[in-house]
C-alpha cells in the first residue's frame, strides 16, 4: 500500500529502488572527498528534490546542518597539525600545547564540513520521498535485530518530528515569561528519542513484527518511475565502478592540499549529475505532457 | 485452554522502591470479558504490559513468577511472538502507529502473519468497517485527532482476531458514542468470536454491565476477582471511588442490590414504581427557574475572557473543520465543550490559544491565554521538576517532595498537576482552556481537578474545558457547548444539555430519565427517596 500522493519520480518508484538510488549519491559523497564531486552530489541531489516537489524540506535540513560546515572547519583547523602553510600562530596553549593554524587544515575542514551538508542533503531528500512503510516491509526479511534498527531508523524521524510539533504547541500555550526557549525543546526531544525508541520498537513487536512469517508480496509491473529510478541507479554505480578504478578526482589535503581538477574531473562531474538527474526529469517531462 | 494464566506474579520496574505487581495471580478463560480496575498507580497497566510480554522484555526490572499467554511462558517468548495470540492496545494513541497511513497501519499485522494481498485487503475493510474508520483508510496517520488515532491502533490489535485483545483504557479518547460503540463491538467480538477480553478502565460505568468478571488491583496486589455486582458491593465497603455512579445513586437512595448498568438501574426503579413518580424532565429548551437561556448564534460579548466570532477554519483533508463559529467564555465561568470527535473542540480551543488563526472571523481576548493540551508530558521539558517550577508551584501543585525526581517518572495525575501549576506562575491568565483533562483520571483525581477548576474561576479566569466526560462536565461546569460539524448545536447550563440523551448525558440523568437535570449521584439519589416517601405516603 503506497501513500496515497507519490512525491515525484522517486516517491512514486519502490522504496527500494528510491532508498539504493539515494545511498549510491551517499557512497559518493563517502568515496571522493573532492569538491568538484560533492558540489556535483550537492547539485543532483538539490535538482531531484526539486523534480519531487520537496525542495522546501531539503532547504531546512541544509539550513540546520551549515553550522556544522564552520563547526568543522574549525575543529579540524585547531586539532590538526598537518599543513605545511601556516596562517596564524597561536603560540603555545594550555592543555593544547603548540597551536598553529594551517591553510591545509582550514581548507579539508571545509571539505568535510561540504561533506556533511551532502550527504545529510541527501538523507534528507530519502525521508521525504521514500515510503518509510514500504521499506519496513522490505526490511522483515533480513535478521530481525538489525532490521528493527534500521526500521527504527526510518520510523524516528517522523515520531520525533510529530513530538517536537506537540512540544512547540505546549511552548506556545504557556505563560510566556521565564518559558523554555527552542534550544530547551530540541533538547528535550533529543533526549527523550531513546525512550521513544523504545515504544516504537514494542509496538512494532507487538503488532507481530519480529515474528519473520513469510513475506507475500504482491507482484506489481514495473512503472515508469521505477525504470527511470533503476536506470539512473544502475548508471551509477557503474559510473562509481569506473571513477574508484581510474582513481578519478584525488585529493590530498596534506601537507600540501592538492587535488585533480582537469577535463576528466569536469566531465566525471557532469556525468554524475547527468545520469542521476536526467532520468528522473525525463519521466517528469513526460508526466506533464501527458 | 486457558488463554490467560498469571501465577504469583511480582514485578518491580528498574530503579523503583515499591513493586508494581505482587504476588498477583489470575486466569483468562476463552470467551471471558474481564475488567480490570484500580486506583492510579495501582498496577492495572503494568498487569496488561505483563500479559503482552513487554514486562520484563522492553522495560526490564525484577520479575517473580509465571504468566503464559495461549500457553506461551512470556519469558520465553518476546511479544512479537504473543503478538499471533494476543492483540494488544496501550494507553498512549501517538505511540501506539508506526505506519504512514491508516490503511498501512491495519494491513501491517496481517502481512506479519504471511498473509496475501486479497486476505490482508479484506481485514483491513472489515476492521475499519466494524469501527467506522473508512473514510480514514488513505489518510497520513499524522493528520489523525487523538480520538481517530485511538481507533486506528485499536483496529490494528483487532485485525487478525486473536483470541485474546488486551486493552488499556481503549475508549480514553473517544466520544460517548464511539466509547459505547466499541464496548459493544468487544462485546460482540466476544460472544460471537469467543475472543477473551482483558480490559483495564478507569470508568466503570461504560463496561461493566458487558463484563463477566471485574478484577481490582491495590497497590500492585489483587484485591478483588469476582463478578460485577459482588465488585459494586465490595467497592462499597473497601474502595468507595470505584463505585459507578449508578451505584452511588443506588446507595443514597438506599436501593439494593447496586446496578451494573443503565438498563438494570431502571430495571429496579421501575419495579418499585419509581420511574413513574419521578417528576417529569424539563422539557427541551427550558432553562429552569432563573436560569437565562443562552442564543447560539449572539455576538461575541464585549466583556469576555477570550472570544471566537464567526470563526472558520480549514485543514487540507479535512475541509472546514469550524464554520461559523460564535463562542465566547466570560470571567469566572467555566463552559464544558462537548461533541464527538473531529467535532472541531481541540481546534477550537488551538484558535482561541492563538495556536491557530482563523481563515475567516476574529478571536479576541481580555489577557493572556493559556492552553493545557492533551498530553501533559509535552510541557516538562527540563531534567527535575524543581527546575520546571518555582517553589511556591510545586507546594500549590501538591509536589514538593518530587522536586528532585525527573518529570518522566510521575504518574499522569501529577504531571497534570505539575503541567496546570506552571500555567499559573506568569502572568494570570484570562482564560484556561484544557483539552481532555480527565483522560485516564481516577475519581479522587477528577474531583482534585474539579477543585482546581472552581478555584481558578472564583479568581476570575474563564475556563473552557473540552471534554468527552459528561460527568466532569455536569460537576464544574456553567455552560456546555455541543459542537457537531465544526459549529455549536446546543449552549445551555448542563441541566438542560446533559439530560435526557441517550450519549451526551450523565449516567444518573439517563437512569432517571432527566429526571432532576443532569444531577450528581447524590442528588438523584435525594431525588428519589423523596420520590419513595410520596409513593409510601398514605
Amino acid at each position: 500500500m503506497r501513500p496515497p500522493v507519490a512525491l515525484g519520480p522517486l516517491g512514486g518508484a519502490r522504496a527500494a529502488l528510491a532508498a539504493s538510488w539515494g545511498l549510491l549519491l551517499v557512497a559518493f559523497a563517502l568515496v571522493w572527498s573532492s569538491p568538484i564531486v560533492l558540489v556535483a552530489v550537492g547539485l543532483a541531489v538539490a535538482a531531484s528534490a526539486a523534480l519531487c516537489g520537496v525542495g522546501g524540506d531539503l532547504a531546512r535540513a541544509a539550513r540546520f546542518s551549515v553550522p556544522l560546515v564552520v563547526t568543522m572547519a574549525l575543529i579540524n583547523a585547531l586539532v590538526v597539525r598537518d599543513g605545511e602553510t601556516v596562517i596564524w600562530r597561536f603560540g603555545e596553549l594550555p592543555v593544547a600545547g603548540q597551536v598553529d593554524l594551517t591553510a591545509e587544515a582550514l581548507a579539508y575542514g571545509l571539505v568535510l564540513g561540504l561533506r556533511i551538508v551532502v550527504i545529510v542533503s541527501a538523507f534528507a531528500l530519502l525521508v521525504a520521498v521514500v515510503d518509510a512503510d514500504e521499506v519496513l516491509r522490505k526490511m522483515r526479511r533480513p535478521a530481525f535485530r538489525s532490521a528493527l534498527t534500521a526500521t527504527l531508523a526510518t520510523r524516528m524521524a517522523g515520531v520525533l518530528t510529530r513530538d517536537a510539533r506537540r512540544m512547540n504547541d505546549a511552548r506556545r500555550a504557556r505563560p510566556a515569561a521565564d518559558g523554555p526557549g527552542r534550544m530547551a525543546l530540541v533538547q528535550a526531544v533529543a533526549t527523550g528519542a531513546l525512550d521513544r525508541a523504545v515504544d516504537v520498537a514494542a509496538t512494532l513487536e507487538l503488532r507481530g513484527y519480529a515474528t519473520r512469517g513469510p513475506v507475500v508480496a504482491g507482484r506489481e509491473p514495473w512503472s515508469r518511475d521505477d525504470q527511470a529510478v533503476a536506470a539512473s541507479a544502475l548508471m551509477l554505480a557503474a559510473l562509481m565502478a569506473w571513477g574508484v578504478v581510474s582513481e578519478v578526482a584525488s585529493l590530498q589535503p596534506y601537507p600540501t592540499f592538492s587535488m585533480d581538477a582537469g577535463v576528466v574531473e569536469a566531465a566525471f562531474a557532469a556525468a554524475l549529475f547527468v545520469v542521476a538527474v536526467l532520468p528522473l526529469a525525463l519521466v517528469v517531462r513526460e508526466g506533464r505532457r501527458r | 485452554m486457558t488463554v490467560l494464566r498469571v501465577e504469583n506474579l511480582s514485578y518491580r520496574y528498574p530503579g523503583a522502591d515499591a513493586p508494581a505487581l505482587d504476588s498477583v495471580s489470575l486466569e483468562v478463560e476463552p470467551g471471558e470479558f474481564v475488567v480490570c480496575t484500580g486506583l492510579s498507580a495501582s498496577g492495572k497497566s503494568t498487569l496488561l504490559r505483563a500479559a503482552c510480554g513487554l514486562v520484563p522484555h522492553f522495560h526490564g526490572g525484577g520479575v517473580s513468577g509465571r504468566v503464559t499467554v495461549g500457553g506461551l511462558d512470556t519469558r520465553e517468548h518476546q511479544p512479537g511472538d504473543l503478538a499471533a495470540v494476543a492483540g494488544t492496545l496501550l494507553q498512549d494513541p501517538e505511540t501506539q502507529v508506526v505506519m504512514g497511513t491508516v490503511g498501512a497501519e491495519l494491513a501491517f499485522p496481517l502481512e506479519n502473519q504471511g498473509l496475501g494481498p486479497s486476505a490482508v485487503a479484506r481485514g483491513v475493510e472489515e476492521v475499519a468497517l466494524a469501527l467506522g474508520i473508512g473514510e480514514l483508510l488513505e489518510r497520513p496517520v499524522s493528520e489523525l485527532s487523538g480520538g481517530e488515532l485511538q481507533r486506528v491502533a485499536l483496529g490494528a490489535a483487532l485485525v487478525t482476531r486473536p483470541p485474546l485483545v488486551l486493552l488499556d483504557e481503549p475508549a480514553s479518547q473517544l466520544d460517548p458514542v464511539a466509547a459505547d460503540e466499541l464496548i459493544w463491538l468487544l462485546r460482540r467480538l466476544n460472544e460471537e468470536w469467543g475472543t477473551a477480553v482483558l480490559l483495564v478502565e478507569h470508568r466503570l460505568e461504560r463496561c461493566l454491565a458487558h463484563a463477566d468478571r471485574v478484577i481490582v488491583l491495590d497497590s500492585g496486589r489483587l484485591a478483588f476477582d469476582g463478578e460485577p455486582r459482588a465488585m459494586l458491593e465490595w467497592a462499597a465497603q473497601h474502595e468507595p471511588p470505584l463505585q459507578t455512579p449508578a451505584a452511588r445513586l443506588f446507595e443514597r437512595a438506599g436501593l439494593v442490590p447496586a446496578p451494573t448498568g443503565v438498563r438494570e438501574a431502571r430495571a429496579t426503579l421501575r419495579d418499585h414504581g419509581l420511574l413513574d413518580a419521578l417528576p417529569p424532565a424539563p422539557p427541551a429548551g427550558d432553562p429552569g427557574p432563573g436560569r437565562r437561556r443562552l442564543s447560539l448564534r449572539r455576538a461575541p460579548r464585549p466583556e469576555a475572557a477570550v472570544s471566537a466570532g464567526g470563526a472558520w477554519l480549514s485543514r487540507p483533508g479535512a475541509g472546514d473543520v469550524l464554520r461559523a463559529v460564535d463562542f465566547g467564555v466570560a470571567p469566572g465561568e467555566t463552559v464544558a465543550l462537548m461533541g464527538r470527535n473531529g467535532a472541531g473542540k481541540s481546534t477550537l480551543l488551538r484558535l482561541l490559544a492563538g495556536l491557530d488563526r482563523p481563515d475567516r472571523g476574529q478571536v479576541q481576548a481580555s489577557g493572556p491565554v493559556y492552553l493545557l493540551l492533551q498530553n501533559p508530558g509535552d510541557y516538562l521539558l527540563a531534567e527535575r521538576v524543581g527546575d520546571e517550577a518555582g517553589e511556591e508551584s510545586l507546594a500549590l501543585a501538591g509536589l514538593a517532595d518530587a522536586a528532585e525526581r525527573h518529570p518522566r517518572d510521575l504518574s499522569g495525575g501529577q504531571r497534570q498537576r505539575l503541567a496546570l501549576a506552571l500555567m499559573m506562575e506568569g502572568e494570570p491568565p484570562a482564560a484556561l482552556l484544557l483539552d481532555e483533562p480527565t483522560r485516564g483520571m481516577d475519581r479522587a483525581a477528577r474531583g482534585e481537578l474539579v477543585s482546581r477548576l472552581r478555584a481558578l474561576a472564583a479568581s476570575g479566569v474563564g475556563i473552557v474545558v473540552a471534554t468527552h466526560d459528561a460527568e466532569l462536565a455536569a460537576v464544574a461546569a456553567d455552560r456546555v457547548v455541543l459542537l457537531s460539524g465544526g459549529r455549536p448545536v446546543a449552549d445551555a447550563p448542563p441541566s438542560e444539555v446533559l439530560s435526557g440523551g441517550w450519549h451526551f448525558s450523565t449516567e444518573t440523568a439517563r437512569i432517571l430519565g432527566g429526571a432532576g437535570g443532569a444531577c450528581t449521584p447524590e442528588q438523584g439519589g435525594d431525588l428519589l427517596r423523596g420520590a419513595m416517601s410520596v409513593e409510601v405516603a398514605p
